[in-house]
């Protein structure tokens, strides 16, 4: 589903490589935890799944498609088979929870009839039946966070890519946010969670890749988040 | 595509920059309002000069008794020489007609003649006035040829080309149009810069929800489109508001115009539909195009 194959990324401006010869590979309805310090290179493997970035050699595939191949103008398509949830929800203050789960249908230009049918059902897989009508700024964090899983996922995306989805949230309400990823993954997304939480890859138990100064230190499946931190 | 989405969009964007809409719809009203206007003088001028070529007209005086023109020395054109002017006129090309005026006729036109002063025409005796020819020209461009052959002719007080005073007053004509298009470019040019400051404060309004398209894989017309038509409808209410300016100025400035010169080329209503059609297209064209150039600079896809 998603293949690095000798990736280096190096920004403008910077000596040090953000990324340096990663190759890695992860398949269809994996669930990956991406490890590491800050600045050891896990947003920029998110990125340039999306194609934000291009890398300065190697080569990304992402369901089966060459991204240096990939033309600027099939790029949105290839993100509508992406789902990302980030640390800071990214919700619009002005559109309740429904509006926002719709928003990201409408501008792919989905039929009405078709959001009106899909956007209950997942904002009840997300676990907010009832709370349709709310405001972002009624939500705890954890159920903003929820909002923002079930707009990544209402299009149904063969990939899911969680940005420290659990960093603004305390342990408790992680708890929660982390079963609806996992509720996401059974239906067969794969989905790749970078994050600092050690006690969620603990209790996990999945694939864990750590990342250190851009390159891979460990990766190992049905791992823990490591004995440095 | 759906179109009520985009159309809210829209609708959502240019009622948060309200202050910069108005102020783009007014810059593009009046830019376009002076192009309108350039185009309308430039159609007077060409339907004058229609009017008028018909009429142009060289006028050749020839020496009489009393002539005061040197070039006379005192004698009248003997009767040998006006034939010779009259068949060397008729020779020369482009000339379609040639029509001799005697004293007596010329005494009658300059009699008739309301704008001359009552005194002056009492005064003035059938032996006062110039014999002349009238030449009528089949391309008054060829005027200058006519003048040629007949200057310095024997008998030949003076030569009068009639386009000489037209062109003073074409002259005129042509550096108003200049001015009004002179006018309407700097006008287009601040409007041009609005637009672009519109979009650019349009553009990080809506920040949060063009970064949520893009990562949703919304297609780069479906984020742009919005942006581009708030610059377009602001485009065309300016175009609007401009054609409501050149009615007036069709019915306040051309048509009093032409009632003061009485000149029978009245500027037509379809000149002005025309005219209003040009602007309204360049005004949209304009505010379009100047959104999709900012865009591409403030809202990387």
């Amino acid at each position: 589903m998603i293949h690095f194959d000798n990736v280096t990324k190096v920004y403008a401006n910077q000596n040090r490589p953000a990324l340096d010869h990663v190759s890695v590979d992860i398949d269809k309805s994996e669930f990956v935890f991406l490890v590491g310090p800050s600045g050891s290179g896990k947003s920029t493997f998110l990125r340039l799944i999306l194609k934000e970035e291009k890398p300065n050699s190697g080569t990304i595939h992402v369901a089966g498609k060459d991204l240096s191949r990939l033309s600027n103008f099939k790029v949105p398509h290839l993100r509508r088979r992406i789902g990302c949830v980030f640390q800071d929800f990214r919700l619009l203050p002005n559109k309740n929870v429904y509006e926002n789960v719709a928003f990201a249908l409408e501008v792919i230009g989905k039929p009405r009839r078709f959001i009106r049918k899909v956007v209950p059902e997942v904002i009840e897989l997300v676990g907010l039946e009832g709370k349709a009508h709310r405001m972002p700024e009624e939500l705890s964090g954890g159920e903003q966070q929820r909002v923002a899983m079930a707009r990544a996922f209402v299009n149904r995306p063969m990939i899911l890519l969680a940005d420290e989805p659990t960093g603004n949230i305390d342990p408790a309400t992680s708890i929660g946010i982390m079963k609806v990823l996992d509720r996401i993954n059974r239906t067969g997304t794969t989905v790749v969670m970078a994050t600092h939480d050690a006690a969620i890859v603990d209790s996990m138990r999945k694939r864990v890749v750590e990342l250190e100064d851009g390159k891979i230190v460990r990766d190992q499946s049905r791992g823990v988040y490591g004995q440095a931190y | 595509m759906r179109a009520n989405f985009i159309l809210s969009e829209v609708w959502i964007g240019l009622r948060r920059n309200l202050t910069m809409t108005i102020a783009v719809i007014v810059t593009v009203a009046v830019g376009m309002a002076m192009f309108g206007v350039g185009l309308l003088i430039w159609a007077q001028v060409n339907t004058m000069k229609d009017f008028w070529d018909d009429k142009v007209e060289v006028s050749v005086f020839m020496c009489t008794k009393n002539s005061a023109d040197s070039d006379c020395k005192g004698k009248a054109i003997t009767p040998d020489q006006v034939t010779a002017l009259q068949e060397r006129l008729k020779s020369t090309p482009g000339v379609t007609e040639v029509i001799y005026e005697g004293q007596e006729a010329a005494y009658r036109r300059f009699q008739e003649n309301q704008a001359v002063e009552k005194t002056l025409r009492e005064v003035t005796r059938v032996e006062d006035m110039p014999t002349s020819f009238r030449v009528k020209l089949a391309n008054p461009d060829n005027s200058d040829v006519v003048v040629k052959a007949a200057e310095g002719q024997p008998g030949v007080s003076s030569v009068k080309n009639h386009r000489d005073l037209l062109d003073d007053f074409f002259g005129l004509l042509d550096s108003l149009q200049l001015a009004a298009f002179a006018l309407a470019i700097i006008v287009v040019i601040a409007s041009i810069l609005l637009i672009a400051n519109t979009v650019r404060l349009s553009a990080y309004n809506r920040r949060r929800e063009t970064a949520i398209m893009r990562l949703v894989g919304a297609s780069n017309v479906y984020i742009q489109l919005p942006f581009v038509m708030e610059g377009m409808i602001a485009g065309l209410v300016g175009g609007v508001v401009s054609s409501v300016m050149l009615i007036v100025a069709k019915i306040v400035i051309f048509d009093r115009f032409q009632a003061y010169l009485a000149i029978g080329s009245q500027l037509q209503w379809d000149t002005v539909a025309s005219a209003i059609l040009g602007s309204l297209v360049a005004g949209v064209l304009i505010c379009v195009l100047a959104s999709f150039v900012t865009l591409r600079r403030y809202l990387r896809v």
